[in-house]
């Protein structure tokens, strides 16, 4: 008897906690199908009376957010194939390759990881300034094209390689570019998975960076040009949420498809490396 | 093949390999970190972008214009502010939806899991406009269940004692879920023959809640509190969003002040001084943070 009210207890909490956790998002939806002025009402309307496409129609027409959304793709997709590739050499390396200062590089490289990236970022602008890649969309990549993070997490999971499979390549008389490529890259497949994934969504949901290197609309990214929406049309409930909706839809599917490989690389970066 | 040359050749490959992670960090985040620490220390502002000749060294005198400006010392407030309410409330939340996602009554573990770590992976530009409109005196949603419950409605973003509470509510739902989950595998880490002990003592569920799971988390308790703290110290976005640092400047945060001195008043010199001085504090709350909560830890 104890046992089914602790039960019902604890999924009645389950519940409820879903319920807050999914309320912004779901209204979010709901009030981007409502037609102009139609959230602004008390109470305030939990479902769209008369549903309409007209804010998803008007993103696209008049405010150009198609564009935005291609801005932010382009980035997100060129950052995520980047930075997998160079921090995956550099993981190996770390892991498996013998050479001198290996260690003590490594330990440079994670005492930084402590450095906020705020420290840096009145120069760094200066240097994106100086290449002429302020307002273009290279000038919103640099940072993230390498990360320090990603290298340790890669690393972590290259040390389980074993060293005979990489030795025995050695003496047939393989390069170790070769190695790297037949042998290495496909091992590495799920942890190369899991960090584009984190990649992309830090990558597309990436807002100050961005906000201080785009000045002209065109270049906007979709975070930005949200923001940026948001004080012409405060009043414009509706069409906002249609913004947000395009905003996040992509990103919540990519988690959604993702998500097992999502969420073993969050245990991993939590546990002490 | 000798050793040798196997070893001179895996030592010019990784080299190879590095190269390029080594060159863009050294060049894209190590040369700025340097320049900037340089930067704090001259009079860096608008007119030097165009003529760099201009530049002088100040000496200190960034840091003590910084803390003597009341400027500052508000938007340090605030950022404790969220920093000191937000933290617990956060790790908070997150151990209750772990301890309940956890429990052994608990069906559908991973739909729930789910649901909860949705937040974390949405667009905060995105999601903090959404909360704008939930936050509203009159169409708010959240107003509106205020009144179904028969409290008064709270004028959230526009009344400077409840902008910041507000943020911080955005705050621990955006961000729990992803607490949780590290709590969830600290939960499952700690042995079951602990809880069969503490059973056969006669420990019931508090008891053995207070004297089993709680000091069996407290290494993870250290990393989330630690991990958590680093991140709000550099809120930006909630308030730039919500808020312009506004009702009164209620809400503006340590890195708003710097991004408002650098960026748009292009006192870069000063902004840059704001950063470090950001990075000291951090360093020393999670000085701090070790040393009180990294006893328990290491007991555990």
């Amino acid at each position: 008897m104890k046992k089914a009210w602790r039960s019902i207890l604890v999924h009645a909490l389950l519940l409820f906690g879903a319920a807050l956790t999914l309320t912004p998002l779901l209204w979010m939806v709901s009030a981007s199908f409502m037609p102009t002025g139609g959230a602004n009402t008390v109470p305030p309307p939990i479902l769209p009376m008369h549903p309409t496409f007209a804010h998803y129609i008007d993103l696209f027409t008049r405010l150009h957010l198609a564009r935005d959304f291609g801005n932010s793709l382009f980035i997100t997709v060129t950052v995520t194939v980047i930075s997998v590739v160079v921090n995956a050499m550099a993981g190996y390396a770390f892991a498996k390759l013998r050479f001198g200062a290996r260690d003590q590089l490594f330990r440079v490289l994670m005492a930084a990881l402590v450095i906020p990236s705020q420290v840096g970022m009145m120069p760094l602008f200066l240097m994106v300034k100086g290449l002429g890649l302020v307002n273009t969309p290279w000038g919103v990549m640099i940072p993230g094209l390498a990360s320090i993070f990603g290298i340790f997490m890669i690393r972590q999971f290259a040390l389980s390689i074993p060293d005979d499979l990489l030795d025995a390549a050695r003496i047939d008389g393989a390069s170790e570019f070769r190695i790297f490529w037949t042998i290495v890259l496909p091992v590495l497949k799920p942890i190369l998975v899991t960090m584009a994934t984190f990649s992309f969504l830090s990558a597309w949901n990436d807002f100050m960076w961005p906000l201080i290197v785009l000045s002209d609309d065109a270049k906007y990214t979709l975070p930005v040009a949200l923001a940026n929406l948001v004080g012409e049309h405060v009043q414009d409930t509706e069409l906002m949420m249609a913004g947000s909706v395009l905003t996040v839809l992509p990103v919540l599917i990519v988690f959604l498809v993702m998500q097992r490989s999502y969420i073993q690389g969050v245990l991993m970066g939590s546990v002490k490396g | 093949m000798s050793n040798q040359t196997s070893e001179r050749r895996q030592r010019s490959a990784a080299w190879g390999f590095l190269l390029p992670a080594l060159g863009l960090i050294a060049v894209f985040f190590f040369l700025p970190v340097l320049v900037g620490l340089v930067m704090s220390f001259t009079d860096f502002d608008v007119y030097a972008i165009g003529t760099p000749a201009s530049i002088r060294f100040v000496g200190l005198r960034n840091y003590a214009q910084v803390l003597h400006d009341d400027e500052f010392w508000n938007a340090l407030r605030n950022t404790f502010y969220f920093v000191a309410v937000g933290g617990p409330l956060s790790v908070l939340a997150s151990l209750v939806a772990a301890l309940l996602v956890n429990a052994k009554v608990a069906r559908m573990k991973s739909f729930f899991r789910t649901v909860y770590f949705t937040p974390v992976v949405t667009t905060m530009v995105a999601v903090a406009i959404v909360w704008r409109y939930l936050l509203h005196p009159r169409y708010g949603l959240i107003n509106a269940a205020l009144v179904a419950l028969h409290f008064k409605p709270v004028d959230w973003l526009g009344d400077p004692h409840y902008a910041m509470p507000a943020i911080i509510l955005l705050a621990v739902w955006k961000n729990f879920g992803y607490n949780m989950l590290i709590f969830i595998a600290g939960l499952g880490s700690i042995p079951e023959d602990l809880y069969e002990a503490a059973e056969l003592d006669g420990a019931g569920a508090w008891a053995r809640f207070l004297h089993v799971t709680l000091p069996s988390l407290a290494p993870t308790f250290l990393f989330v509190g630690v991990m958590t703290m680093i991140g709000q110290f550099q809120i930006f976005q909630e308030p730039y969003v919500m808020t312009q640092g506004g009702p009164l400047r209620s809400t503006v945060t340590v890195v708003m002040l710097m991004y408002e001195q650098g960026f748009r008043w292009w006192r870069m010199g000063l902004a840059t001084s704001i950063a470090f001085l950001l990075f000291v504090l951090m360093l020393v709350a999670t000085a701090i943070q070790l040393r009180f909560q990294g006893g328990e830890a290491r007991k555990a």
